[in-house]
């Protein structure tokens, strides 16, 4: 097929076609206007920190709590990812607490009663929240029934079923090997006093790759013509971003390292983050969240689409579980109670759009962790549980709230 | 006779398009005036006026209403005057009864609590009425369109109604239905209730009018006066297309080749009206370089049969067979379809056609992403490549292609559309009101791109409301009514006039529901 033959010679009658230079008009501060929801969430964040920081006397940012606050939101943040997808196609997923709790019964009940290996176990466990996904996915995408309601069932079904799988009774503790999934920290090469140095340059080749990617796909929008961000800006950002992950990887390395799962969820970060942004799933998805009647009529296959999100969600739902129960080092029938209100809120923090079709898995990420410094803070300052509530719920509202009066104004 | 209401120079504009101007309605007391005009001639807008949905104010002239000039500032005024609109698509609520949406929003009713046997009285009164035997507890949606109709009409008569207007009431009756409601009308017309009836069936209007006005470009041609003896159909139909036709499309040359898209007694059954097949049996053929118009009133079954035929976005139980280039093809899906060599523009731009929240760069690749990734992954720079092309190409007029395209206007819509398609590389394009609601300078482009496309010796289907379009653009025109091709005729032998009539005498009378093939 030939794509290159273009219509038109053109009819006699121009218009006044305008066509204002690109490069000109972006100067730092129009760039920084035009995408203030994109950095103004991590600015929050950050401030969110530095309040902490102030308020706990320095206790938030010690190597110790900065690892807790990786090992604490991991499982937050691995669902996140699936949800932000499934928030993206017009969707929502009630389910996914009650799923992770369901799997990481089944994990303790296979590696701890039937004595099976870590390896087939852990897969089996995945491959059972893939299964529960797709049953959920089904009714949802090839039977129309609003995911509100198939995933409020869902909920009360593996809720029950968690139930029934422990008899009530909590089931531990697990061989050490799938402990390490969540209490486990990269081996070390070297033998430095004080520090891990294999996390810290592992830290450091992360920043260079990050910032040598981003100069590279700066250079080819440049050679075409592409208007990207300015100048100033992007020199900046660079430098922030590289000083703010060495520091990090810095920080834990002067505690035990970098923590297994903060690998395992680096590795999906960057995996969701480039398929939302850079495939052709991931420009479907967001097609079929913004409009499916034109997706549908693209040729797209919107039933095919949502039933996947929902499998991916399922196996992320599963993941998150195994990675609290190993980190609990049990089973308990209490897992995964209230997740789902987390992972939503951390989506909608970070920019979803509840209609669907909106929504950045960095963004996601950031609402995560907002919900988890909060968390994490409060706890240190002593808060009662009851009064961090009111606060996230309201650090909740005024998000949307901000997002929504920003896009009427 | 007295006169009831007058309406006088209404001019009604909204932004950059006058709809309305120099209108002038006479309506005697207790006759039933027929209001006639092509789509988009300013009928409803004019109904709009009257009822106050454009209230005092957003409108130039005077409505005078019983000998008193009326400033109406909403539908609660007018109603409350006994106006009343019943419109095309009904404002019932299906899940509630009759009796409920009877006084819906005007319920019988002691400090918020409703008389329950009150209401069932006086339902029943109103059914008898208008000759409905069913039980006031009968849910709505139960009921059949004609009956739904008729409910419609007692909920009229209930806020005592002195001038009854319906839009279009028949358009989706079968011919009993149909008979029954006009003699409901001359009922009413004797019990003195006045009515304006909007209809595009003339022979209906023949029937039970006693004055008709003819509307045209949003003006009042002319009143034709049924007391004085019949009105011929040629006299309104000419009224109604008027004579002059601008030059407003580009000359074509066109060079016609070989048949290159045919569709072959197609057939499919409304999704939620499965009694009987909403289209039925059409043939169409369209060859290379030829621009083929299909004609026909809304709700005449035109983009049903598009949808059906690309991918079967519309319909149930689709029957017929897509030929391209002389070889049968499958285009079971829309996947199928595109792959096929099909593109179909929706009418419906902003609702079906574009990702609004998304760029003119996100829009244009959606149909053919796999024409800008490899492996899956999107190439961004030739994505953005491939949208500036076509911003260029399109004359789309904006900087950027990193543009929302929420914030472009609807011929510069139109125009990412288009390009969408375009990048396909389609053999068959399907245009289905490819001019709806653009600026006139954009309009041409738009005839310029699509003379262009069959001049590259691709298969063009046009379908618009709009007959002097039609007749300006295409080489072969297709009349369609009621879910089948009534005509077909070369341009050269089209006038709006033949297609009008071919519209207006060629809907048989439709089988009864027991008639056609049992249910499946």
């Amino acid at each position: 097929m030939t794509d290159d033959t273009l219509p038109l010679t053109r009819p006699a009658r121009a218009g006044t076609a305008a066509s204002a230079p690109a490069g000109d008009a972006s100067s730092t501060a129009a760039f920084l206007r035009r995408n203030v929801r994109d950095y103004g969430m991590l600015l929050c964040l950050i401030a969110i920190m530095v309040f902490f920081q102030v308020m706990t006397d320095g206790t938030l940012m010690q190597p110790l709590n900065l690892t807790n606050l990786v090992l604490q939101n991991s499982y937050i943040v691995i669902m996140a990812l699936g949800m932000l997808l499934v928030i993206v196609a017009g969707h929502i997923d009630l389910s996914v607490g009650s799923v992770s709790g369901f799997v990481g019964a089944l994990a303790a009940v296979l590696m701890v009663n039937h004595d099976w290996p870590v390896l087939p176990a852990t897969l089996a466990c995945l491959a059972c929240g893939g299964l529960i996904g797709a049953a959920q996915g089904w009714f949802v995408a090839y039977f129309r029934i609003p995911s509100f309601i198939v995933t409020l069932a869902g909920m009360l079904v593996f809720k029950g079923l968690a139930l029934a799988l422990l008899a009530g009774q909590s089931i531990g503790p697990f061989p050490d090997v799938f402990q390490r999934l969540s209490s486990g920290f990269i081996p070390d090469a070297f033998d430095v006093e004080g520090m891990r140095l294999t996390s810290l340059l592992l830290g450091l080749a992360v920043a260079a790759v990050l910032a040598g990617a981003g100069w590279r796909t700066r250079r080819r929008q440049r050679a075409h013509g592409i208007a990207g961000e300015p100048a100033g800006f992007f020199a900046a950002k660079t430098l922030v971003f590289s000083a703010l992950l060495i520091g990090f990887a810095w920080m834990l390395a002067s505690y035990r390292g970098l923590p297994n799962v903060l690998v395992v969820m680096a590795l999906l970060i960057v995996l969701f983050d480039f398929v939302t942004r850079r495939t052709t799933i991931g420009r479907r998805i967001y097609a079929l969240g913004g409009n499916e009647k034109a997706a549908r009529l693209s040729g797209i296959d919107t039933r095919r689409l949502s039933f996947y999100a929902f499998v991916n969600m399922g196996v992320l739902a599963a993941l998150a579980g195994l990675v609290f129960a190993a980190r609990l080092n049990t089973a308990t029938p209490k897992a995964g109670l209230g997740f789902e209100l987390d992972v939503i809120a951390a989506c909608f923090i970070g920019g979803a759009s509840a209609s669907g079709g909106v929504g950045k898995v960095m963004g996601a990420v950031i609402g995560a962790f907002v919900m988890g410094v909060m968390n994490n803070g409060m706890s240190i300052m002593g808060i009662g549980i009851d009064y961090q509530q009111v606060i996230k719920g309201l650090v909740l509202l005024a998000a949307v709230f901000i997002d929504v009066y920003h896009k009427n104004r | 006779m007295t006169v009831l209401l007058e309406m006088r120079n209404i001019r009604k504009t909204f932004p950059g398009v006058v709809a309305l101007d120099r209108v002038d309605l006479r309506i005697g007391a207790g006759e039933i005036h027929a209001l006639v005009g092509e789509n988009g001639a300013g009928k409803s807008t004019l109904m709009k006026v009257l009822s106050g949905v454009h209230p005092h104010g957003d409108y130039d002239g005077d409505i005078v209403y019983d000998g008193q000039v009326r400033r109406f500032a909403g539908i609660h005024d007018s109603e409350r005057a006994g106006i009343i609109i019943i419109h095309q698509e009904l404002a019932l609520v299906p899940m509630l009864s009759i009796a409920e949406n009877l006084f819906l929003g005007n319920e019988i009713a002691r400090h918020g609590v409703i008389d329950g046997i009150e209401t069932q009285r006086r339902t029943r009164a109103l059914l008898e009425r208008v000759g409905l035997r069913l039980s006031p507890e009968t849910p709505v949606g139960d009921l059949g369109v004609g009956q739904q109709q008729l409910v419609e009409i007692a909920k009229a008569l209930s806020k005592r109604v002195r001038l009854l207007i319906l839009d279009e009431p028949t358009a989706s009756l079968n011919e009993n239905d149909s008979q029954a409601l006009l003699d409901l009308l001359i009922g009413l017309r004797a019990e003195g209730i006045t009515c304006i009836l909007i209809s595009h069936k003339l022979n209906e209007i023949a029937r039970v009018a006693d004055a008709i006005t003819i509307l045209r470009d949003g003006s009042t041609v002319e009143t034709l006066d049924c007391a004085a003896g019949p009105v011929g159909e040629d006299r309104v139909i000419r009224g109604m297309v008027g004579r002059a036709m601008a030059e407003r499309y580009p000359p074509r040359a066109p060079v016609i080749g070989a048949v290159g898209f045919e569709v072959r007694g197609w057939s499919a059954h409304h999704p939620q009206r499965r009694d009987r097949p909403f289209l039925r049996d059409l043939d169409l053929s369209v060859r290379h370089g030829e621009v083929v118009g299909i004609a026909g009133l809304m709700g005449s079954g035109r983009t049903e049969f598009a949808m059906s035929v690309f991918g079967r976005s519309w319909g149930r139980q689709i029957r017929g067979r897509v030929l391209v280039d002389g070889r049968e093809v499958d285009v079971g899906t829309v996947g199928r379809a595109i792959a096929h060599g099909l593109a179909y523009v929706t009418e419906d731009r902003k609702g079906a056609g574009l990702v609004l929240e998304e760029s003119i760069r996100f829009n244009v690749s959606l149909a053919h992403l796999a024409g800008v990734a490899r492996a899956g992954v999107i190439d961004d720079l030739r994505d953005h490549e491939v949208a500036e092309r076509y911003r260029r190409a399109m004359r789309i007029r904006t900087p950027d292609v990193a543009q929302k395209t929420l914030h472009l206007s609807g011929g510069n819509q139109q125009k990412v559309v288009l390009g969408k398609w375009l990048f396909t590389s389609p053999k068959v394009l399907i245009l289905d009101e490819p001019t709806r609601g653009i600026d006139v300078g954009a309009k041409y482009e738009i005839y310029a791109l699509i003379a262009e496309l069959a001049a590259q010796g691709r298969c063009v289907v046009v379908i618009s409301s709009e007959m002097p379009e039609l007749l300006g653009i295409s080489d072969r025109i297709y009349v369609m009514n009621e879910g089948r091709f009534v005509a077909e005729m070369p341009t050269a032998q089209a006038s709006q006039e033949k297609i009008m009539g071919a519209i207006l005498r060629g809907h048989a009378p439709r089988p009864e529901a027991a008639a056609t093939e049992p249910m499946a």
